[in-house]
């Protein structure tokens, strides 16, 4: 066991090396930091010396991948290439690119918490409410009931999320005044302003994931060993949480954890909307802003943390089903 | 005489028109392919959603010839002069909605009024007064528009109605004569048949879906012809023409993006699974960490690359309409190159279990070659999953946009998709009085796509993979008992 998760984790490091590389070529090859520069400074007269100062104060000023200038091991070492994989590795993200200069460490330490209080009780409830759907489809399989709840799914799951927010805040903040439009406070005050959007968010997913874990419920409910149990004169609500629920949680954790790096990213539409000052928001601004700085440490960590959802899943693996054995 | 524009999207869209055309015919001279696609048209659901999809890419393909009106060449000059165009590109579906693109008021308008929304001040008897004035275009033709509206629009929308109907009508009875000569009918026959729903495919579930169609259709656009159906929006423009145009827009990305995806998924699916060892490896990593960088982070990044070489190299493009274009086409690309791994990765596994096939090792021990064995024994038994991931994929990436466009990262703001309109109801939801057509033109558009979109992916599932999980309810509590299926693992 400790042994596949050092060998997973070895191998997720190299995935990050992977990750860095490619989010390199593409911020720095496509457009070079002078592009970024003139972009940054604004304005139409730009003049080399601006340029020039720009990338110093931020350490673009050295060659990109080798340094033909330095010699041995500086010339691969004293480059920006080089000075910016360390420092991400090292989880130093440095200053933004913006001309406030933030420093991007700071801002994602204090957001990740604020990103956490929506996502958390987010992803329990929205298990929670999707395989409870799921599973009164299922025990009403073959009704009315399952076939128009089937129906339902569809149609929720052809909703745009924009318009759940769209409407849900119409009604519930500026028809029915019950919670308000947008905002954040902190400590307990939080609920108020996070719980319409974790209520539409369950609502936005709940189409799809109903539908998909009944599909898993209903290929478990026809095994052997629910005929046996139905045979044994069990009541079906029995026959459901005790044998089908924990033989169906597999693929439903598969499908759930796939979702998790999004857990801590925030959801950044969501985030957005209701003006919740998390990672996600903070996404969006650095897209608006421009900010290339912001986007490839977030980048990064999103990365890193689908890294470790995955050596996580596999480790729930063996929690839910004792017959899995990591090697 | 106009010129004749050839934009990046239109040529891709042509294309892959043609291209469904040739697998048409394929699917006509394939007895198998003729029978998995008739599983599919015999299924209700996928029959009314596939006539639904038509009409949407009939708007689609009409909105996607485009061309430059010839101006007048000014008077005295020789005719030597080279003929000059006008600078807005415009479609052949502009022409068919020039009363909507035409009638452009100066603001808001809610659908089917005469008076704009807002207060205005207007002369009125000598004197300046603040009242909501007539608007230029919407209802115009009435004298008295207090008066007269209820009953003009009420005689409108029937005769629409009407018209609508016996365009349905002829349709029906076109699919009837159909009918009636292929299975040697009379022509009553066939008709008791079609109503009696006993034909072999759905047919009835279909041309009630063109009959409702047209009553739908018909009177909107008797209505279009003076009134604005949908309202306008803040800089006047018709709703229900942007709401048309956003169509195109929507296919574009849907189908151009999952097509993008192909190449890339197909040959390193195929490879990886076939080849094993270090290929496989290498192209497992590549997938891994694609796939490791959070979707909507990695498409923004590259939109943005995208969007300042578009800035930086504003001499590559003639008009705004083709940097538009460009960059619709750039993000379908985008949008395929960071969405291949799913795909892939099913391709590799169902590769790894073909290759073990015995008709697969027949072939391996008779010399063929591997790359030969790869097109003639493999890719033909994995076509199944890229159709159903293709059509699966056509809807998300529909719903996609619209986040993208909110996020910033989706189509150019000068062009109409549903996340751009839906990025300006945001705000119009929160004026008061409320402004909510724009809202409710995207919505009902929107959905009506991706629901027969979905529906019909259902479909094609259900049919092209009968070992799938399914998802849908089943009136027949045995069809459960007997798939034992383990795919899941």
């Amino acid at each position: 066991m400790l042994n596949y998760v050092i060998r997973r984790g070895f191998y997720g490091f190299l995935i990050l090396l992977g990750v860095n590389l490619f989010t390199f070529l593409l911020f720095f090859t496509v457009n070079t930091p002078d592009d970024m520069a003139r972009l940054n400074i604004g304005g139409k007269r730009v003049t080399q010396e601006q340029i020039e100062k720009w990338k110093t104060e931020r350490g673009y000023d050295k060659p990109l991948y080798v340094n033909d200038k330095a010699s041995g091991v500086e010339r691969i070492t004293d480059t920006v290439f080089w000075d910016r994989s360390v420092s991400l590795l090292a989880l130093k993200f440095g200053r933004s690119d913006a001309r406030s200069a933030t420093d991007i460490g700071h801002e994602i330490r204090t957001r990740m918490w604020v990103s956490l209080q929506l996502a958390v009780p987010l992803f329990l409830l929205q298990i929670i409410a999707s395989v409870g759907f799921a599973l009164l489809l299922v025990f009403f399989k073959n009704s009315r009931i399952d076939f128009w709840g089937v129906v339902a799914c569809v149609l929720m799951l052809s909703i745009s999320s924009l318009f759940y927010i769209i409407v849900g805040q119409f009604l519930f903040s500026r028809m029915f005044r019950l919670v308000p439009i947008s905002g954040f406070a902190p400590g307990l005050d939080a609920v108020r302003f996070l719980i319409l959007p974790v209520i539409l968010s369950l609502l936005s997913r709940l189409g799809g994931e109903g539908r998909l874990y009944r599909a898993m419920f209903l290929e478990e409910i026809g095994r052997d060993y629910v005929r046996t149990a139905r045979a044994k004169g069990l009541s079906e609500p029995r026959v459901l949480f005790r044998h089908v629920l924990p033989n169906a949680l597999i693929p439903i954790i598969t499908s759930a954890g796939s979702y998790l790096p999004y857990v801590f990213l925030g959801s950044l539409v969501f985030e957005s909307f209701f003006g919740i000052p998390g990672l996600g928001a903070y996404v969006i601004d650095a897209i608006s802003g421009q900010d290339f700085a912001i986007l490839r440490s977030i980048v990064f960590i999103g990365s890193l943390l689908y890294i470790g959802t995955y050596i996580l899943i596999d480790i729930a693996y063996t929690w839910v089903d004792p017959r899995v054995r990591l090697s | 005489m106009p010129k004749i524009v050839f934009l990046w999207s239109d040529v891709v869209v042509m294309l892959l028109v043609a291209a469904l055309l040739v697998y048409g015919w394929r699917i006509h001279r394939s007895p198998n392919l003729r029978a998995s696609w008739l599983k599919v048209f015999r299924d209700p659901p996928a029959m009314c959603s596939a006539v639904i999809l038509l009409v949407f890419l009939g708007v689609a393909v009409v909105d996607s010839v485009h061309f430059r009106r010839a101006l007048q060449n000014a008077a005295g000059a020789g005719a030597q002069q080279a003929q000059a165009y006008g600078t807005r590109t415009e479609s052949l579906l502009d022409v068919i909605l020039a009363t909507q693109v035409d009638g452009r008021e100066t603001t808001y308008s809610a659908p089917l009024a005469t008076r704009a929304f807002t207060k205005d001040s207007r002369e009125v008897n000598g004197r300046t007064e603040r009242i909501f004035p007539r608007l230029e275009h919407g209802g115009a033709h009435l004298k008295d528009d207090a008066a007269e509206w209820a009953g003009d629009v009420a005689a409108r929308a029937l005769l629409g109605l009407a018209a609508g109907l016996l365009v349905g009508l002829a349709i029906v009875s076109a699919v009837a004569a159909v009918v009636a000569r292929v299975n040697g009918w009379t022509w009553r026959q066939a008709w008791h048949q079609l109503l009696h729903n006993h034909t072999d495919l759905p047919l009835r579930a279909g041309l009630t879906t063109v009959l409702a169609l047209c009553a739908v259709f018909g009177p909107v656009f008797a209505l279009a012809t003076q009134y604005h159906v949908f309202g306008t929006d803040r800089t006047g423009n018709d709703v229900l023409y942007q709401a048309f145009k956003s169509i195109r827009t929507a296919f574009v990305i849907g189908s151009l993006s999952t097509v993008a995806t192909l190449p890339l998924a197909v040959a390193l699916g195929i490879l990886a699974g076939y080849f094993k060892g270090w290929i496989d490896e290498v192209i497992q990593y590549l997938y891994t960490t694609l796939s490791s960088v959070p979707n909507v982070l990695l498409i923004a990044a590259c939109v943005l690359m995208m969007q300042v070489f578009i800035d930086t190299h504003p001499d590559l493009f003639e008009t705004g309409a083709e940097r538009a274009d460009v960059r619709l086409f750039l993000l379908c690309v985008i949008l395929g190159l960071t969405g291949w791994a799913t795909l892939c990765r099913l391709l590799r596994a169902e590769t790894m279990k073909l290759r073990e096939l015995d008709y697969v090792q027949a072939a391996t021990a008779f010399g063929v070659s591997s790359w030969r064995i790869m097109l003639r024994h493999i890719f033909p038994n994995v076509v199944h999953l890229i159709i159903i991931t293709t059509v699966l994929d056509f809807s998300a990436l529909i719903l996609y946009e619209a986040v993208l466009s909110y996020v910033g990262v989706g189509v150019d703001p000068s062009m109409n998709s549903f996340g751009g309109m839906i990025n300006l109801a945001r705000n119009e939801m929160s004026r008061d009085p409320v402004v909510w057509w724009s809202f409710a033109a995207a919505f009902s558009f929107m959905v009506a796509l991706v629901l027969a979109a979905n529906l019909f992916a259902d479909g094609v599932r259900d049919a092209f993979d009968p070992r799938a999980r399914s998802f849908r309810p089943r009136r027949n509590p045995l069809g459960r008992l007997a798939r034992v299926d383990r795919s899941s693992r």
